[in-house]
């Protein structure tokens, strides 16, 4: 399959098009997402007609930037104008925003063709990508399998071959955990890096957006594309984006990798012997690897549980009935509100907000929500720390390969284990990345997992370079 | 209607004021008044999946320019959500400041020298408006109703005050007190009727001497500074014959009904909401720098208290109707006036009386807009009549012609023929009527003072009114 850069160099070359590569999206998606159900929207018209303006532009003799023609899915909790955008819940259900997300906005600037809506685990709890209000998709590399999640559509689309990148959102292991599970690279950026204007939000001081992709070089464009200052978010960092591309090829001669025990413990053994096996790499590539325990680790996924869901509680307030999206009538405000909450949210999004809730109740407040936070500053203390001994972590992204559709639906506990690994990035606000290294016993992709400080993407793309120049096929 | 004998109430007020910023706390959207319903918004305001808030500076600056002029330390703050469910809050949630407000302490003077304490002065985002349609004009019963969201996110400081207050009359001076202060440092417009300044008041009694502070309970809706006064003396009534009577005062939210004139339960604490408070991940912490914060104390105007000491001073012995026109002078923003006159040597006497009655009606009559008058067209109309140019009535007739047309105050007095009359000519005027009018001169040599009136009226008469009665009257004086 050609990466996204091959793509673009073509279609910049003139020696392909964007609208047949908008095509040739379209029909894959067209054939093959019958029985992934990674899309939940496909903007055909849409794409032909952004696909038009990059050869328009091409004709021209213009540059129609890095991604020129290059078909890009999106993950629907991401605005788009006039497009509709669910976030996987029956409750936004033929809401289409009247704005887009600035990250859609940056990625058509540069010459991308969104061609639709990938599916997620609604609002983008979950790890699965079971959670969608519309219905599951399924692994490309195993039908009974799951994508993991909760970018669990636009894993799919990458690693089916339909696009060339997917955008995901990472709150908790969102973008790393499917990405691992369908074979693809992902990347969460630093905390900031991304703007989060457009993102329908799941937990405001987690949630960043990041590229899947079939290659570190492509994610590492689509992130230089799609990251910077933003004056619509507050939180986003005050500097432009950075340069990666120029770092792919650094190495990792004279670096310190610290493999972390806690982002190893409880992993199945062919996942413990794919990050085993990718030290080994890393070392033979000249890098100091050292092993590390950051017991903190362990508290992440209890604080996580208490904050990620205290911030959903607010952030989804607002899907009252009043507005826009659902409304199921009632002869009074508050019938209608409950009556509209009720039938619109799944299961798992009404468990968290009343997770959320009691946590920010009077009363309850210090002993879950505020002890919470101070297990945030604890992690992300312990973070630094380790930091002073080494450039960058490794461990495995997921505990196991892909499971079985239907497998923890019933126990949200063992769902909420499948992002142990993934959390604690989310937690301190610092980049991680996912590369595919190997095979489990069953024969599907195993991830493994770099974390850098904050601000070190070129560290990290450079490392996740060595991985996977080196990953077993 | 006033509280039992043998108790005394205390008294806390929350004052909600809008900003007159350019546009909302955390969007581009203005911040006007009166257009067309959900016309001014965007999709931060209308708080759409995936939007975020930016903090406005300018509503920063106002906020800061607020705590100084109550004399508020200016501190380092941070938002939080304030969540409850409400259909004309469009995210279900207020951004706020909760435990770390940007304003904290300070204290408000009041022109009788008592002192409120302020204990706060926060920013925070204001709600949309609901009108509900049907019979009673409440939600309850209401047939359907209508959000308007132009005013979901205009920038709003609210001003907490210590419970220092002990009556209603005092309530009602720390409002007005408050609204010039708004006014003066160009926060706020401070108009109640359209709810840019808004009162909540917390009202509790005890016996007098106690210590301990009774039961409180907050009353809202109180949109004119008469409502105010009002709701505080009828509740610190309630509240003071309940207690008396052996019942006790329940803690509840009550509602100012201002055509029966009572307060009514709007909600009791049970009801009262939690409203999980949490910090605002969506904005950092506000932490005003040394510099800003400096550069904002020192643009402040000077304030009620030091302009209202500035005329008095003026004044020298000031008698308590010139100290009344002085408080009204100075809330109606009219000082300047008065100071320009008497530094132009405009007796300040004279100047007072002139803006306080004369200015001051044409400036509350001006609608919204008209063109209001000019200190340098007042100050000159003011010397004119302190020269003796103009009578009194000819310089309120001059301020009228002002207010109207605009221009230069010597033609238009001109245009009404009040030219000067020189000491000549009115002297001419004089010896003509003693001839013509030999009995009544006469009469008045002989001792009848009425008789100075008619000749005034003649003098007038020939003039066309543009003699000085004072100046005719002296003229007959030294004849007699």
């Amino acid at each position: 399959m050609t990466s996204a850069i091959e793509l673009a160099a073509a279609v910049r070359r003139g020696d392909t098009t964007a609208t047949s590569l908008a095509e040739g999206a379209l029909a894959a998606i067209a054939a093959g997402d019958g029985a992934i159900n990674a899309f939940l929207h496909v903007d055909a018209e849409g794409a032909l007609a952004a696909a038009r303006r990059v050869d328009a532009a091409v004709a021209n003799g213009e540059d129609p930037g890095p991604l020129a023609g290059v078909p890009v899915a999106l993950k629907d909790n991401l605005c788009t104008r006039g497009v509709p955008t669910t976030a996987a819940s029956r409750i936004l259900e033929g809401w289409r925003p009247p704005y887009t997300a600035t990250v859609v906005d940056r990625l058509v600037g540069a010459g991308a063709i969104p061609v639709g809506k990938t599916n997620l685990d609604e609002f983008a709890m979950g790890s699965s990508t079971e959670n969608s209000a519309y219905g599951p998709t399924r692994n490309p590399r195993n039908h009974a399998r799951v994508p993991g999640g909760s970018s669990g559509g636009s894993a799919a689309a990458v690693a089916a071959g339909m696009v060339a990148i997917g955008l995901g959102s990472d709150t908790g292991g969102s973008i790393r955990q499917p990405a691992a599970l369908c074979g693809v690279v992902g990347f969460k950026p630093t905390y900031g890096m991304v703007s989060r204007y457009g993102l329908i939000a799941f937990a405001s001081s987690l949630d960043q957006i990041g590229p899947l992709a079939r290659t570190v070089a492509d994610a590492a464009v689509c992130l230089e594309v799609i990251a910077g200052h933003d004056p619509r978010d507050s939180t986003s960092l005050r500097e432009p984006a950075p340069s990666l591309l120029d770092a792919l090829h650094d190495g990792v001669k004279g670096k310190t990798i610290g493999l972390v025990r806690e982002l190893v413990d409880g992993s199945a053994p062919d996942v413990e012997a794919a990050v085993a096996a990718s030290a080994v790499t890393l070392r033979d590539a000249g890098a100091t690897v050292i092993e590390m325990s950051i017991p903190e680790m362990r508290l992440g996924l209890s604080a996580y549980y208490l904050i990620a869901p205290a911030e959903a509680s607010s952030n989804l307030a607002r899907y009252d009935g009043v507005r826009y999206g659902l409304r199921v009538d009632a002869d009074d405000l508050t019938t209608m509100n409950v009556a509209t909450r009720t039938k619109g949210f799944g299961d798992e999004v009404k468990r968290r907000i009343m997770l959320g809730t009691y946590a920010l109740s009077a009363g309850y407040y210090d002993a879950y929500y505020g002890r919470a936070q101070r297990v945030r500053t604890l992690l992300s203390r312990a973070f630094a720390v380790a930091y002073g001994r080494a450039d960058l972590l490794l461990g495995a992204t997921a505990p196991t390969t892909a499971f079985e559709l239907g497998a923890k639906t019933t126990d949200p506990m063992a769902m909420y284990l499948s992002d142990v690994f993934t959390i604690p990035s989310n937690l301190s606000g610092d980049p991680a990345m996912t590369v595919p290294f190997g095979s489990g016993a069953d024969g599907l992709p195993v991830g493994v997992q770099l974390l850098g400080p904050a601000r070190s993407e070129r560290l990290v793309v450079a490392a996740a370079q060595v991985l996977e120049d080196a990953a077993p096929s | 209607m006033t509280i039992r004998e043998g108790y005394e109430m205390v008294v806390g007020l929350e004052v909600h004021t809008e900003l007159k910023t350019a546009t909302k706390l955390f969007c581009g959207c203005p911040n006007v008044f009166g257009e067309a319903p959900n016309t001014n918004v965007c999709p931060v305001c209308l708080g759409l999946p995936g939007s975020l808030p930016v903090l406005n500076r300018g509503a920063v600056e106002l906020a800061m320019a607020i705590g100084a002029a109550l004399g508020c330390a200016i501190r380092p703050s941070s938002f939080h959500r304030k969540n409850y469910f409400y259909p004309d809050m469009p995210k279900d949630y207020q951004i706020s400041q909760y435990d770390e407000p940007i304003n904290v302490g300070g204290a408000l003077e009041l022109p009788d020298g008592s002192r409120v304490g302020i204990e706060r002065a926060h920013l925070e985002e204001d709600t949309g408006k609901t009108t509900h349609v049907g019979a009673s004009g409440r939600i309850h019963g209401a047939e359907r109703s209508l959000v308007d969201y132009n005013r979901a996110g205009v920038p709003l400081v609210e001003i907490v005050s210590d419970p220092d207050i002990t009556s209603a009359a005092q309530a009602r001076a720390y409002a007005a007190e408050l609204r010039s202060i708004l006014v003066a440092t160009g926060a706020s417009d401070g108009r109640m009727e359209e709810g840019s300044m808004r009162v909540d008041a917390n009202v509790s009694v005890r016996e007098l001497g106690d210590a301990t502070l009774g039961t409180r309970c907050e009353i809202k809706n109180l949109n004119s500074l008469r409502s105010l006064q009002r709701a505080v003396d009828h509740e610190a009534e309630r509240q003071s014959e309940l207690v008396a009577s052996g019942g006790r005062v329940v803690q509840e939210t009550r509602h100012w009904d201002e055509g029966a004139g009572k307060t009514v339960t709007m909600r009791s604490k049970e009801e009262a909401y939690d409203y999980r408070y949490f910090p605002e991940p969506d904005l950092l912490p506000l932490a005003p720098d040394d510099a800003w914060r400096d550069r904002v104390t020192a643009g402040l105007p000077a304030l009620p208290a030091a302009r209202r000491a500035t005329l008095l001073g003026l004044l020298g012995d000031p008698t308590a109707s010139q100290r009344d026109q002085v408080l009204s002078v100075v809330e109606l923003g009219l000082d300047t006036m008065v100071t320009s006159a008497v530094s132009a040597g405009v007796e300040a006497t004279l100047a007072l009386a002139r803006v306080a009655n004369e200015v001051a009606a044409i400036e509350g009559t001006a609608i919204e807009g008209a063109e209001r008058l000019d200190v340098a067209g007042v100050v000159t109309v003011l010397e004119m009549e302190q020269a003796g140019e103009l009578s009194a009535t000819q310089a309120k007739a001059v301020l009228a012609d002002l207010a109207e047309h605009g221009g230069d105050p010597r033609e238009l007095a001109a245009r009404r023929g009040f030219e000067q009359l020189d000491a000549g000519s009115l002297d001419a005027t004089i010896d003509e009527l003693i001839v013509a009018f030999p009995d009544e001169w006469t009469r008045y040599q002989q001792g009848d003072d009425k008789l100075a009136q008619f000749f005034v009226g003649q003098v007038m008469k020939q003039t066309k009114g543009q003699a000085d009665g004072k100046a005719v009257i002296a003229g007959l004086a030294r004849r007699r």
